[in-house]
């Protein structure tokens, strides 16, 4: 049977309250009449073997590429880097892409007699990975073998020592990036690309490079000039990862990309009415709703976060191609837009979205305001191409607690930035020329990111930037049932109740509003025509 | 005529301790603080001058002492009954002289030093400490022609602010009050003339980190003297001047006052963390203490709590210079001893010492040319340039002077900094003009 693609429903007197993530917990909110509901794709069907299609991959590559074991010979340096704890989300059930690649990979490499192998997580600015969390990436047969022997690493983008600085871009953008992928024989990157923006140069460029190089792309101007992240076309973000990659390949740096797409399948069986239409709910989806709801609404916050960070998506592998970046990303991309686009025709007064408990930067962590912030104006807001799903001068209504709570030890930076930077201004601009250096050189926080599990200093700016756009856009951020204190030092209005955020919502675009709602995740990207 | 009164009363002190514990200043109506109707003080000695009170307020050191929480180290240096009040605007009922010498007429009105030094007990020669004009520093106040008494205010033979009886003053206690200042400034020169000395005996260099513990009456004081000595050449730059405070009007006011940053008082550490771009220890049990640090932390607050913190945020080498009044505290010292900390307490005033390099003890060379100025001098100088009276958020008169104490008691929790009893409002019973 053919998945159903996504849809787009127009609220009438039948439809049923829609459902919307509040963190975790959830919501159901009545539409007014007339409101859309963007619905996601329904997962496109996996490949039959994974395995033996990342084999297929890697023995035809794409573009001006050899294949995989014409690169491997004996006596070579061959790198393998791989995309960080920030995807997927939620977090694979095993085995992870990752594993099943990299297995792939190795195989092919010892065939050759290639014994000098290093693993790189891409870490950019995130955080260290965990053991816990390598492992279920790669695989304990993968971790026991590498790890022991300090061949599996983490890029370290404040270890002068392991960085290199291959040049700038025509543009003048430092290109400088981690030492061993870039002066090894060959670097094997690994993707996992969630979204459209995930993957192609940016792997490299981004997911290896220093602050020196970030920074360039990484700003308030480049954010607001990305319309959106997912297009890229329209992307200076993209424009700027696409000019250092080509730089990294005119230096010399053999890239061999490996890009997998993965199916909307996001949450498990337990969780299946989060992947239905409402009104397609049977009698034990509305049961199991019912009785998730009431338990984590008698839950301590601590303990829902636990239940939820448990979670293992069912996600399965939908392509896989391999070979040169450029002819690799444009398949890749897409087979992303093949599963989650919709198209939705025309733009709202007001978007309203609900978000969940997780985005890129909180797996195993707390979902602190700035995320919350970033999740629904940097991510969610650039789900589209084309046009934003809301008018300029339009008005966001985000459904999360918004809890003014930080993990001290993921997140050092981020209290600081809201406590120092965000009481004195939320213009992205003003305090990347203020304060984003200060904290992008702080020997404490480069500390804590070199040596524990902290995102870098500057990350929680990198956060505010992504929501630049947005910002610029809409003239007013309601957040329903947000900590009214952590909410307004966001700059975005608290609302008790969903009806009040309409209300608030009706002072800034006028009495008789077009509304759509995001019903994500699972993510879908809206083709606004 | 109406007057505040403590009596040495050993179970109503202990009284008022057990009723503190339901919020300070509410021991009021069973401690040892009493409304009786009293006579006016016979005057010590010539040239004593009579002063009728018009705004006395109320400090933190008097809640102490009504909530029954004061030291015992103060037992010597004070004599029952008392009348409370030392900070003290009040009308000269006669004639008189003021500390500079000048003459002053029927009604003027002055402000009151309090402390009851060597030249006020007609001690002479006086002592060391008077004889440089560090008169807080007088080791002599519990002798003398006077009952023991550090101040007026805690001595039984001179009165206090808190009385439509009025007080006697000795000329070198007494401050001539410029025209132009309100009397709601006036009455707040005498804990100014504390934050004066305060911040002067920080020793601030140009671009040394100063963090201000505390953002109540003192901690807001010591901030606008820090930027005004600043401001006006008579003493250094800070670098940058971090206060914390718990509640918001205390933040904004820290921030009217010349903060750089006005934060929540656990945000101060991490805020001086990043300023100093210091490390951390600790940071993973909650308990974080820095490297590094900034140069001088004000404690404006006295706890064995805003000690800790202190120390925790202070360099090595580093200055705390303890301004609130502390009692009996349970502190950990190794890192004074381990960082050389010099902790410094800030009691009164005097004269000081002022110019561009005050002294810094830790830095060879750090003392200026300096000029030696009254410290109520500076404070009448920098309440007219600063309106300290915008820090008086509630007057009452003195029948209702439990809730004046309960107030005071929770001034930051009710939005409030500085409470004062005004005698004007007081019945007709004390002598009005």
């Amino acid at each position: 049977m053919t998945p159903r693609p996504g849809f787009v429903l127009e609220v009438d007197r039948s439809t049923p309250p829609v459902l919307f993530w509040h963190g975790e917990r959830f919501a159901l909110e009545r539409l007014p009449e007339g409101s859309r509901v963007v619905y996601a794709p329904e997962p496109l069907e996996p490949l039959a073997d994974p395995v033996a299609a990342i084999r297929r991959a890697l023995l035809h590559p794409l573009g001006d590429c050899e294949p995989l074991p014409a690169l491997l010979r004996r006596g070579m340096r061959l790198t393998i880097c791989f995309d960080d704890v920030s995807l997927p989300l939620p977090p694979m059930q095993a085995p992870d892409v990752r594993q099943l690649v990299i297995e792939q990979v190795l195989d092919l490499a010892a065939a050759a007699g290639v014994d000098d192998v290093v693993l790189v997580a891409a870490l950019a600015l995130h955080r260290r990975m965990t053991e816990p969390e390598l492992r279920h990436a790669l695989g304990d047969r993968i971790y026991d073998s590498f790890a022991p022997h300090g061949l599996l690493t983490q890029h370290d983008a404040e270890d002068p020592s392991n960085l290199v600085h291959l040049g700038q871009t025509d543009l003048g953008e430092d290109v400088e990036i981690n030492k061993r992928a870039a002066t090894g024989d060959l670097l094997v990157y690994v993707n996992i690309n969630l979204v459209a923006m995930d993957g192609g140069h940016k792997s490299v460029a981004t997911g290896l490079a220093s602050y020196r190089s970030l920074r360039h792309h990484h700003n308030p101007q480049t954010m607001r000039h990305s319309r959106s992240f997912m297009d890229a076309p329209s992307s200076e973000l993209h424009s700027s990862n696409w000019r250092m990659g080509r730089l990294i390949a005119a230096s010399g740096v053999k890239v061999f990309q490996i890009e997998t797409t993965l199916n909307t399948d996001t949450f498990p069986a337990q969780f299946a009415f989060l992947q239905k239409r409402e009104w397609e709910w049977s009698l034990r989806d509305r049961l199991t709703y019912g009785a998730t709801s009431a338990a984590l609404d008698r839950a301590p916050a601590r303990a829902a976060r636990q239940i939820f960070h448990s979670i293992r998506a069912p996600h399965a592998l939908t392509s896989v191609q391999a070979g040169e970046v450029e002819a690799v990303h444009a398949v890749t991309t897409a087979k992303v837009w093949d599963q989650q686009g919709v198209a939705v025709d025309g733009q709202s007064d007001i978007l309203t979205m609900g978000l969940p408990y997780i985005c890129p930067y909180n797996v195993n962590s707390i979902m602190n305001p700035i995320l919350v912030a970033c999740l629904g104006l940097g991510y969610f807001f650039n789900l589209y191409r084309g046009r934003p799903l809301v008018r300029e001068g339009g008005v966001l209504i985000l459904h999360h607690p918004t809890p003014w709570a930080f993990h001290p030890g993921h997140h050092p930076s981020y209290i600081d930035f809201f406590e120092q930077v965000l009481t004195q201004t939320t213009d992205p601009v003003e305090m990347s020329k203020t304060y984003e250096e200060s904290f992008a050189t702080d020997p404490w926080y480069v500390h804590l990111y070199r040596t524990g599990h902290a995102y870098h200093g500057v990350h929680p700016f990198y956060m505010w930037y992504w929501c630049a756009h947005a910002l610029a856009h809409l003239s007013r951020v309601v957040v329903v049932g947000g900590d009214p204190n952590a909410v307004r030092r966001l700059g975005f209005s608290p609302a008790s109740t969903f009806e009040d955020a309409l209300e608030m919502a009706k002072d800034a675009v006028g009495p008789s509003p077009t509304l759509t709602h995001l019903h994500s995740p699972p993510i879908l990207m809206a083709d606004v025509r | 005529m109406s007057t505040l009164v403590v009596e040495r009363n050993l179970p109503r002190f202990a009284a008022a301790r057990l009723a503190s514990a339901f919020g300070s200043g509410r021991s009021a109506t069973v401690g040892a603080l009493r409304l009786v109707d009293a006579e006016r003080p016979a005057l010590p000695g010539p040239n004593w001058v009579r002063v009728d009170p018009v705004l006395a307020g109320i400090c933190g050191s008097d809640l102490s002492t009504v909530d029954g929480h004061s030291s015992r180290y103060f037992e010597d240096l004070v004599s029952f009954p008392f009348v409370p009040g030392h900070e003290v605007l009040g009308r000269v009922d006669g004639s008189g002289r003021a500390a500079d010498g000048t003459p002053l007429g029927d009604g003027d009105r002055v402000v009151l030093e309090p402390v009851l030094g060597c030249a006020a007990r007609g001690l002479d020669p006086p002592c060391p400490g008077c004889a440089d004009g560090r008169v807080g520093n007088c080791e002599r106040t519990a002798f003398g022609h006077l009952r023991p008494g550090l101040q007026t205010g805690y001595c039984a033979d001179t009165g206090g602010g808190w009385s439509t009886a009025g007080l006697v003053a000795h000329p070198s206690q007494l401050h001539r009050v410029p025209d132009g200042l309100a009397d709601e400034d006036a009455v707040v020169v005498e804990p100014l003339a504390c934050a004066v000395h305060a911040a002067l005996a920080a020793g601030v260099d140009d671009g040394e980190t100063v963090a201000v513990l505390g953002a109540g009456t003192l901690g807001l004081l010591v901030t606008a003297a820090l930027s005004h000595l600043a401001a006006s050449g008579r003493a250094a730059t800070p670098g940058a001047l971090l206060v914390g405070g718990r509640y918001l009007h205390q933040r904004r006011l820290a921030t009217e006052l010349g903060a750089t940053e006005a934060l929540e008082p656990d945000q101060l550490g991490r805020a001086v963390r990043r300023r100093t771009r210091s490390l951390a220890l600790g940071a993973q049990r909650g308990a974080s203490r820095l490297t590094g640090g900034t140069d001088v932390v004000v404690d404006c607050v006295g706890s064995a709590d805003s000690l800790a913190q202190s120390l925790a945020m202070v360099r090595p080498r580093g200055r705390i210079v303890l301004v609130g009044m502390p009692g009996r505290v349970h502190l950990d010292l190794a890192p004074l001893w381990h960082r050389e900390v010099r902790l410094l307490g800030a009691y009164a005033y005097g004269h000081e010492a002022v110019g561009r390099r005050p002294v810094s003890d830790d830095r060879a060379g750090g003392a200026g040319p300096a000029t030696q100025l009254p410290t109520f001098d500076l404070a009448i100088e920098i309440a007219g340039a600063m309106g300290p009276g915008r820090l008086v958020s509630a007057r009452y008169p003195l029948e209702r002077f439990e809730e004046a104490l309960a107030h005071a008691g929770a001034a930051g929790r009710r939005g409030s900094v500085k409470i004062a009893f005004d005698l004007r409002s007081t019945g007709s019973k004390g002598r009005r003009r």
